[in-house]
């Protein structure tokens, strides 16, 4: 396509020139065929593999069992859990700073901080959080100690559903600050006074105009926000240890140690976990693509 | 009334961001009974296996940067220069690594590449090595191609190319002269975040057994009460130096346009 176009352009000089433009983007091609698409297709096409090669839904078929679909489950339920958290917080802290009149100068440090606590994740993470919320962390003996509130006689446990949805939305919600504070700066100040010129309330501005507007980039940052909690191994393995049956947790100890007994389901649970963020971010592009319509 | 919602907003944020942080702080703090210490600091620099796998990803994390540039800023470039048909295909191939998690990925790598294979990386320790510095590239892909990408849209790289070509430079000459200077702000803060993902990344080093800084605090953490904690807050200071320089590297370009 590129090739006819640069032909037509210079025309004199090389008219019997072949197509060789291509050429360039071949070590690149190479890179993402050999440690990216054949190593994901090795998965996908080894989830429908016996062992000896055939075609077979065997595997497939062995994920719905009942310790494998409650670590789904689990890792489903944390998923949405932190994403949704992390975009309604997320979305409070942005708009506060960009529509709710706070000093200008809030903004900044704001998003220099997110991006570097979105990227604080994997395994210091789950220190961070053990040193406070553990059973000797600081706010749990804090709270014992001087406010008599027991959090362990509470049901709360730094290992469980809750606790590992609490550490998440540390790098979920900077990510939806990141990405809901352009879409923010995108409500033009014209529509609002529009809206009020033609009589309109400020909640009728937001249920009507802004709302919708933004909606798209918010459904999308949440679908982005459940597949990076869906993928997350490492805070997890160091938050749990292995006490805590999650899908990665899961296929970690199968890829180390086969403690399914059978090899071929780990093909199957892998391609599960590539079929839900695969979904989840399929969601994504496309309400991406529709909320910059009003972007530009 | 908007402003005290705002102010609470803005608050609770804090609160929560803060306490995790005063937290690990406070913990690696307290080793020695009843006084604030340094101890733990002291045990873990130390530890010779902290020094080693410290080293180790740092190592990592400099390889992975110079494949990195030495693969997108060409590709980049090539695309926008000469394939502009092929751009959609290549972001999306690059956004790929965000969607299959990093644990799926290693798993094809141990499967494709094992001792029995037509590439057997896994076979020795420096393919592994090398393997895994793929690995960390892949990860990596997106920050890298993205900032590379938007750093060229700013430049007019057909004039610029055209100009060198007519003066006798030939393609290396371009790339390392005219267009690598050129994107440098956008080319080390793709490197900075690579370091900052790199340099304590778990599930791959672990599942390809590389002695990499990610599985030792791992380790440390099952094993130890303070030392992690340390840990945790020498990894928080690495990853703000990372985005710090991020900001002051493009500080730096603002400065440098705004005085031409």
């Amino acid at each position: 396509m590129s090739s006819d176009s640069s032909a037509a352009k210079q025309p004199m000089r090389a008219p019997f020139r072949l197509p060789l433009h291509w050429l360039g983007a071949v070590p690149f091609a190479i890179f993402v065929l050999l440690f990216l698409i054949l190593p994901t297709m090795r998965i996908v096409i080894g989830a429908f593999q016996t062992p000896d090669g055939g075609f077979t839904l065997d595997n497939i078929r062995g994920l719905f069992t009942t310790s494998i679909l409650s670590a789904y489950w689990i890792s489903i339920k944390i998923s949405i859990a932190s994403a949704l958290l992390g975009c309604l917080i997320g979305f409070s802290i942005a708009s506060a700073v960009v529509l709710g009149g706070l000093p200008k100068w809030i903004r900044g440090p704001l998003l220099t901080f997110s991006g570097v606590a979105s990227n604080f994740a994997g395994v210091p993470l789950a220190f961070a959080f053990l040193a406070t919320l553990g059973p000797v962390g600081l706010l749990t003996v804090f709270l014992k100690t001087q406010l008599g509130i027991d959090l362990r006689a509470l049901g709360f446990n730094i290992l469980s559903f809750w606790g590992l949805t609490i550490t998440y939305l540390f790098f979920q919600i900077p990510l939806m600050i990141l990405i809901i504070t352009p879409a923010l700066d995108g409500l033009k100040r014209e529509w609002r006074e529009a809206a009020q010129i033609l009589g309109a309330t400020n909640a009728q501005y937001w249920r009507m105009v802004a709302f919708p507007i933004l909606l798209p980039s918010f459904l999308g940052t949440l679908a982005l926000l459940f597949a990076n909690a869906f993928g997350a191994v490492a805070t997890a393995i160091a938050l749990t240890g292995s006490s805590l049956s999650i899908v990665p947790i899961l296929l970690f100890a199968q890829i180390r140690g086969d403690v399914l007994g059978n090899p071929h389901l780990g093909y199957a649970l892998a391609f599960g976990m590539i079929v839900v963020t695969g979904i989840a971010n399929t969601i994504y592009i496309w309400l991406r693509a529709r909320s910059e319509r009003w972007l530009k | 009334m908007r402003k005290f919602w705002a102010w609470g907003a803005l608050i609770f944020g804090l609160l929560y961001f803060i306490l995790p942080l005063m937290g690990m702080t406070n913990f690696s703090l307290k080793m020695r009974r009843g006084v604030y210490s340094l101890d733990a600091y002291a045990v873990v620099l130390g530890d010779p296996r902290f020094q080693q796998t410290f080293t180790y990803s740092i190592l990592m994390a400099l390889a992975t940067i110079v494949f990195g540039v030495l693969l997108v800023v060409p590709t980049a470039y090539w695309v926008r220069l000469k394939l502009p048909g092929l751009r959609p295909y290549i972001e999306f191939v690059t956004l790929l690594p965000l969607v299959i998690p990093a644990i799926v990925i290693v798993f094809g790598y141990i499967r494709l590449y094992n001792t029995s294979s037509w590439l057997p990386l896994t076979g020795s320790i420096t393919g592994t090595n090398i393997l895994l510095m793929f690995g960390y590239a892949t990860l990596a892909l997106p920050y890298m191609y993205r900032s590379v990408d938007t750093g060229l849209r700013s430049i007019d790289i057909a004039t610029l190319t055209e100009a060198a070509q007519s003066l006798g430079a030939g393609w290396t000459t371009i790339l390392a002269r005219i267009i690598l200077p050129n994107v440098l702000v956008a080319v080390l803060s793709g490197a900075f975040l690579t370091f900052a993902i790199v340099i304590g990344e778990f599930t791959m080093a672990a599942l390809l057994n590389r002695p990499a800084f990610g599985p030792y605090m791992q380790l440390l953490g099952a094993n130890r009460a303070y030392e992690p904690a340390a840990l945790a807050v020498i990894a928080f200071v690495i990853t703000w130096g990372c985005l710090g320089l991020i900001q002051l590297v493009s500080r730096f370009q603002k400065g440098a346009q705004s005085a031409t």
